[in-house]
């Protein structure tokens, strides 16, 4: 059921990893991405990978659902997996039939690309299965303060953002009803070839369409009503501090990322 | 005479293993007969919206069977297809479901569905906007262009255009006002007689059930609690005010004047309090 779908879902909790604050996350986020494409061999993706892991048990998140979420980016990661083995030429041949040579650098690298888009896509999920958005947009919104100065609409961009993952899930509440509602009137989505089966998304999509344009008229007139007017002079319920367990965090993070730097200058 | 619906040790869990796993059903079996009235009350949350969905195989049970004419509704692909077409179920806030750019095609998407001929779709979407009270005229409008109560009355006669042996609504009324609800609650009343269709109904409005219904499910905390008629039921109204749920106003009324030494009996519908009171005065009359 569309109900099941886990990614980007937020997985409340007490874990150290969510009480860290949002902005910490974010950085480190952002630290882990660079090592990760700065690694290019074994022992590096071992450090990153043993990073992520360790945040993950500590996160208290199970591993099932970070699996769960997985499966929907199976097919990108085998197209990448092909792509990279059968496109990739080297010295090393592995196997030769008919017009088509596999190398071996071809599959290493298929390997190490595919374990670094698995390492991204878990990483980034971690940090939305572990930081509510509104969390989220505020560490943003704080981080990204300083664009302010150039006249960038920091704040509504924030709000727009925690606005758009608030209604995930109730679209998809919305989306499974009105599915349900025109399969109780005999309506068929899992069978006939693809032109039937794109028209038969039509009872959802009107309905759905006309409900997320009627929500974001109610919210407009509900944010009107509370006198929002942007972020002006506005001030927060929940200040952004960093505590000693933020900064303990950063160190963690900073020597994952020495110690790829590191790999990668000395070659090993 | 042999049920035309069972529902027999009835499971359902919600996103099992996961932090937001519930268990929404558990153990619920009843019968229901042909012709019937029964109005399913609970309070939010008590499992009544999912055990609608079971019965017209919506939702797979966890556990235990949905039998309709005895047959298990998940025996076979074809037959649960067909079971949706036999059980219309209408659900909450229906008129949000609308899409196409008349009302008679929005009506005519569930016929169309069931591979019926041309002529038959048509006489049943005439009828069942009939039964509904929508007139020709607006069968060529938009959806979109009618009001709240009529676009709730086309979504309901979309249902009802499959002619389905049991008509199940989840809160047909809701949000409407008295003459709007009223309208509705008679018009599915009209399609019962008409089809000698089982009916069973959703709702939170005990005077409405009171009135309607010949037989009431009780769902409280994912279980069936009471089965009863009525009277039964409202029998036990200490028990559904502990529920959270609420008794017939005129119930209330009669059972204050008793706690005031009035010698009345339990009523849970006006024509009933009617009744009570006259034969009282004339008892004293006579006195």
């Amino acid at each position: 059921m569309l109900k099941d779908i886990t990614m980007g879902q937020y997985f409340p909790g007490n874990s150290p990893v969510h009480r860290m604050d949002p902005r910490t996350k974010l950085l480190l986020l952002v630290g882990y991405i660079v090592a990760l494409f700065t690694a290019e061999n074994l022992l590096s993706y071992l450090v990153v990978f043993a990073f992520l892991a360790i945040t993950i048990a500590i996160s208290t998140i199970p591993l099932k659902s970070i699996v769960s979420g997985m499966k929907p980016l199976v097919m990108i990661l085998v197209f990448t997996g092909i792509l990279n083995i059968f496109f990739t030429t080297g010295e090393k041949i592995a196997v030769r039939f008919w017009v088509i040579t596999i190398y071996w650098e071809g599959i290493v690298r298929a390997a190490f690309m595919m374990a670094r888009i698995l390492l991204l896509i878990t990483g980034t999920f971690l940090l939305t299965y572990t930081t509510s958005p509104i969390a989220l947009t505020d560490g943003l919104e704080s981080l990204l303060g300083p664009m302010k100065k150039l006249r960038m609409p920091v704040h509504e961009l924030a709000m727009m953002m925690c606005i758009a993952l608030r209604f995930i899930p109730t679209l998809i509440e919305e989306t499974d009803r009105i599915m349900s509602a025109q399969k109780a009137r005999g309506a068929d989505f899992e069978s006939g070839n693809l032109i039937q089966r794109v028209k038969a998304l039509v009872p959802i999509l009107v309905p759905l369409f006309i409900s997320a344009f009627r929500r974001a008229d109610e919210l407009a007139v509900a944010m009107e009503c509370r006198c929002y007017h942007g972020g002006d002079g506005r001030t927060k319920m929940k200040l952004l501090r960093y505590h000693l367990l933020d900064f303990k965090a950063f160190a963690a993070g900073v020597f994952m990322i020495g110690a790829v730097v590191a790999l990668r200058i000395l070659g090993l | 005479m042999a049920a035309i619906l069972e529902v027999k040790n009835l499971q359902h869990t919600y996103s099992p293993n996961t932090p937001f796993g519930h268990i929404a059903l558990r153990d619920v079996s009843f019968q229901v007969q042909r012709g019937e009235f029964i109005g399913v009350i609970g309070h939010t949350g008590s499992g009544k919206s999912t055990l609608m969905q079971h019965l017209n195989g919506l939702l797979k049970p966890d556990g235990g069977q949905v039998l309709l004419d005895g047959k298990d509704i998940w025996s076979d692909k074809a037959f649960t297809r067909q079971c949706r077409f036999r059980v219309g179920l209408v659900f909450q806030y229906p008129e949000y479901q609308l899409f196409e750019e008349t009302v008679y095609k929005d009506i005519a998407f569930g016929p169309k569905n069931m591979g019926l001929k041309p002529e038959e779709v048509d006489r049943r979407v005439k009828e069942a906007a009939a039964f509904v009270g929508i007139t020709e005229q607006q069968l060529e409008a938009s959806p979109f262009d009618l009001s709240g109560g009529q676009k709730r009355r086309v979504a309901i006669a979309g249902v009802i255009a499959m002619e389905p042996e049991i008509l199940i609504l989840d809160e047909p009324a809701a949000g409407l006002d008295p003459e709007g609800r009223e309208e509705i609650l008679s018009n599915i009343n009209a399609y019962r007689k008409a089809k000698n269709a089982t009916i069973m109904m959703v709702t939170h409005s005990m005077t409405d059930v009171a009135r309607l219904a010949d037989r009431l499910l009780v769902m409280n905390d994912a279980r069936l609690v009471m089965d009863g008629t009525p009277g039964e039921v409202f029998d036990r109204a200490d028990e559904l005010v502990q529920m959270g749920l609420d008794i017939p106003d005129i119930t209330r009324v009669f059972i204050k004047l008793r706690a005031m030494g009035l010698d009345v009996p339990q009523v849970y519908t006006i024509e009933q309090a009617v009744q009570a009171l006259t034969s009282l005065k004339g008892g004293h009359s006579d006195a």
